[in-house]
Formats: structure tokens, sequence, C-alpha cells
């Protein structure tokens, strides 16, 4: 953190400033949107419903009326859920790969084929084995979330030091012990570079994965908006989906500023 | 009965290298890095391997420790033929190998958790190494926190946690400026001395053998093999009123450089 080498009050202040700037940069945001929508930049037709004040007010509509639970509550769930089953596949493969240098150079060219292939290229087949519906927009989420988590945890697990390595085995470890003391701590850092990576992508690929027929969700809800000509609750739903992608990036950021070690 | 004394007894030693050779194989051509060495280091003796680089005094340390496995010869501790590493041998690496995601006490803990020590035993026997080796009070600092010659002794309060039968230290002050390795030398000596420990050290700074140890192990170059056996009767304590400047280190000091004096300029990176 900058600023850290000053004390007492001039610390405080330092600090309120940077912060400032922060929030400086969110209203100057609203006042460029604000402005274009009174300047009709989106056209004469939309640019009253797609101002932030139009926003601000469907908002509060959609929290009243339970809309954007309803609608986020699916979206969060179907995200996790695929997390998880990501998590469970991921690090052990990534792990694997990272520390036995023939497993990496078998899976190598197929890993980096794979991750470059847009999930949604997938949709008609998990449509196909999985029918339209959840388990297919969390299959096509595990998909996207997968890579970032191999690539990174073997990472992490390949630039293990081999004086680590040495240290334990001097120490009478045997495999299991340098797996759970040395190899998995060491790539700590790399797995959460990964989560924060998987986190973030899987949000992106959720609102077009959500418009593959779930009646719930709030990519759906986007569509859902456009076919009921609201503009205003679109956008909000927008600033929702930006919200919450926000969120879950800064959770993201804060496990790694917490579990990351420095040498 | 002095240490000189106890390093003169005719028992069984400790540890003891018999024929001890190892040949590495380098893009195809063998390359003869150590060829028959025989050593003995008695029980609570303080011994100093000392040579050039490229000499194979790593490379013998790393045959003790279990970490190299030597192509000829054999290595008996206590009695009993070694193979492969174990918290017996308790070795210090030259860096230091601190595990950076634990904090000072946890890493000291290490061993005794792989050996699966229950926690509260685990944590008093961590404290007590701490204190051996003059660091209470450090425990909850983190690695990146605390002075390279601290990270050292974090080192080896590690490997004594493991109670092991000899300290095998691999050119452990090496990285140190002047003033900190003369401040290790010192605190080594101390802690020989506080825990009776066998330690087996390996350096190429012949002031810091002759500070330390009770034998020097001078070792020649091309192929690495060993010299001579020097017998140190410097008097001890040594870390309150020795000077490097006396007249008996001088002496030691000149019979060592003698030895290397057929070596050619370019060889010999000692440091005299």
């Amino acid at each position: 953190m900058a600023n850290t080498q000053r004390s007492g009050t001039g610390n405080i202040g330092a600090f309120l400033v940077d912060r400032s700037y922060y929030v400086l940069g969110v209203l100057l945001f609203l006042v460029v949107w604000q402005a274009a929508s009174m300047l009709k930049l989106f056209g004469n037709d939309f640019s009253e419903a797609f101002s932030p004040l139009a926003a601000a007010l469907a908002l509060i509509e959609m929290a009243k009326d339970g809309d954007i639970v309803r609608h986020a509550v699916p979206s969060l769930r179907r995200v996790l859920v695929s997390l998880a089953f990501a998590i469970i596949v991921a690090l052990p493969v990534g792990v694997l790969v990272g520390y036995f240098k023939r497993l990496e150079q078998l899976t190598y060219v197929v890993f980096q084929f794979m991750r470059m292939i847009s999930p949604l290229a997938w949709m008609p087949i998990a449509i196909i084995i999985f029918g339209v519906g959840d388990v297919s927009v969390t299959f096509l989420l595990w998909l996207v979330a997968i890579w970032p988590l191999i690539l990174n945890t073997a990472h992490g697990a390949g630039r293990v030091s081999p004086l680590w390595l040495n240290m334990a085995k001097t120490m009478g470890a045997m495999d299991a012990g340098i797996l759970r003391k040395i190899i998995i701590p060491a790539a700590i850092p790399d797995m959460l570079t990964g989560l924060r990576l998987a986190v973030g992508v899987s949000w992106i690929i959720l609102v077009p994965a959500e418009m593959l027929g779930v009646p719930d969700g709030l990519g759906y809800f986007i569509l859902d908006t456009r076919d009921r000509f609201r503009y205003d609750q679109l956008i909000a739903t927008i600033v929702v989906i930006g919200a919450i992608g926000y969120l879950l990036d800064s959770v993201n950021r804060w496990l790694i500023s917490k579990y990351s070690w420095k040498i | 009965m002095t240490v000189d004394e106890m390093s003169m007894s005719n028992k069984e030693p400790l540890l003891e290298l018999k024929g001890v050779s190892k040949v590495f194989n380098k893009e195809g051509k063998d390359f003869l890095a150590l060829e028959n060495v025989d050593l003995s280091v008695e029980e609570g003796e303080f011994v100093c391997i000392l040579g050039p680089t490229g000499c194979g005094k790593s490379v013998t340390l790393q045959i003790v420790a279990g970490l190299i496995e030597q192509t000829a010869g054999s290595v008996i501790l206590d009695g009993k033929e070694e193979h492969g590493p174990g918290p017996h041998k308790g070795m210090v690496f030259q860096e230091y190998a601190l595990l950076p995601w634990r904090n000072v006490l946890e890493n000291v803990e290490i061993g005794l958790e792989l050996k699966h020590v229950p926690r509260r035993e685990r944590r008093s026997i961590a404290k007590e190494q701490l204190a051996t080796v003059g660091l209470e009070g450090t425990e909850h600092q983190q690695v990146h926190e605390i002075s390279v010659g601290m990270r050292q002794r974090v080192a080896i309060a590690r490997a004594l946690a493991n109670k092991p039968k000899i300290l095998l230290m691999d050119e452990p002050f090496e990285a140190l400026d002047a003033l900190t390795k003369e401040e290790m030398q010192i605190q080594i000596l101390k802690v020989w001395e506080k825990t009776g420990t066998t330690i087996l050290f390996v350096t190429h700074d012949v002031d810091e053998a002759i500070f330390l140890s009770d034998r020097i192990c001078v070792m020649d170059i091309n192929p690495g093999r060993l010299k001579k056996v020097l017998v140190n009767h410097l008097p001890r304590p040594r870390h309150d009123c020795m000077s490097r400047t006396d007249k008996e280190f001088n002496e030691m000091r000149d019979e060592i450089i003698a030895l290397y004096s057929s070596l050619k300029d370019e060889e010999l990176d000692l440091i005299i």
C-alpha cells in the first residue's frame, strides 16, 4: 500500500486522499453518463431510459419487488456450484501437472488448445447431452473456470524451489509430506490467482450462458427486460451484474493479499 | 576432559566415510568429482571440510546427508550404513531454505510436524531451539522481516529441533556480510558448546575453518580428494578471547596455505 511509511495523522490524511480519487472516478463516470443521455447520444428514443437516474429508479423498483434477489441468487448459485466442481477437478490436476514434468509435456498442447475455445462453442453439445436448463449452464461455466485454475496451479506447483524439496527430504519427508507441507502451500498464491481469473471469466460467460433457456438469472433477466421494453431495468440489471462482479473480484483480491507469501 | 582429548580418544567414530567416490555424468561424459574419500568424525567433534570451489566438499556433505548417492564406498553413522536422507542428520543450507509462508516458529516446527509430534510439544521444542540460537521473542515474525543472519539461525534451530545425531552445515555463512559472518561463527560455537552436538562444516574460508574446528579436512581439486587432515590445537573457548591475529592462528593459516601452493592461481578461490 502506498504511503505506509508515513505515520500518525499524515498517514490517515494520505489514505483519505488516495480513497477520494477512487470515489471521484466513479462520480466522473456518472457525470459523463448523465451528460451522454442529456445530449441524446443514445438516440431520441432511448436516451431517457439509459440515463443513470432512470437506472437508479429502476434499481429501487427491482429491489422493492424482489427482482434483483430473484435473479441474482440463481446466477450466483450457478457460478459458485460450477466453481466448486472446477476447483475439485483443477487443483489436483494442476498440482500433478505442475509437479511431474512428463505430465506437463503430455497435457501442454491439449490444455492450451482447449482453453482458447469459448465455452459457448460447446453450447449445442451441452444441450444435446444435458438438455436445456441449469445443468447445461453450470457445465459451460465449469468448462470456462477449469483452465485458469489448472494452468495457474500447475505454474505454482512447478516453480517450487528444489532447495525446499531437499530441505524437506533432510527432514525425513516422504512424497505425501512434501505434497502437503511444501508443494501445496507454495502453490497457494498461484491457485488464488487462478481462482480470481476463473471467477472473472465465469461471471462474464454467465450472462450469455443464461440466455440459453433457463427461467431465471441475470442473463435471462436482460432478455426479459428487453422483451418488456423496460430499458431502464435493462440498464439497472447491467449495473447489478457489474456490481456483483466487482464484489466477487474484491473477495478474491482480499484472499490473494491474505494468503500470498513474500520472499 | 577437553574437546581435543575427546577427539583423540580411540572409541568408534560417530560418522565414518569409507572409500567414498562420486562420478557425475555430464552430457555423456563421466566426471570424477570425488575420489576415494576416507573421513571420520568423533561424537561431539567439530570438523571442517575446507577446500576451493569444485573440490567436492559440498558433494561430500550431500552424500552424508543422503541427498546425493555415492558411486562407490559407504557412509556409516552410529554403526549403521546410511542410505538416503533423514531427520537424524540435520542439514543447514547456504541459502537457508526457509519456507516463506511460515513464520519463524512454524519454520522450526516443520520437521516435528512431519514426524507428527503433537502441537503443544512441537511448540515447546521449537521455542527451546529458538532460544538456543538466541532468537527468543521472534517466534511470530515473518521470514522476510528478519535479517539474513537471523534466517540462518532459524535454519539451525530447525535442524536442531529434530535432535539430530550430527549437524551438517554446507557453507552456511557464505552469503553473509563480514560482520554478520563473524557473529554467526561465534553463535555456532556457543550452540555447539551448549548442545554438545557433532558438527561437520563445509567452508572455503580458511580463517573460518581455523576459528571453528577441532580438525580440518583439507581437500584437493581435480579430482576432489582428501589431501590432509589437520588437528586444530587452538585453545577453547574461542569466542570471547581468541584473536585471529594470534601467533598460533597465523601458523595454522600458513600451514594450510602451504598445502595449496602446488595449485595454480586460477584454481584457488579460498578466502585467505
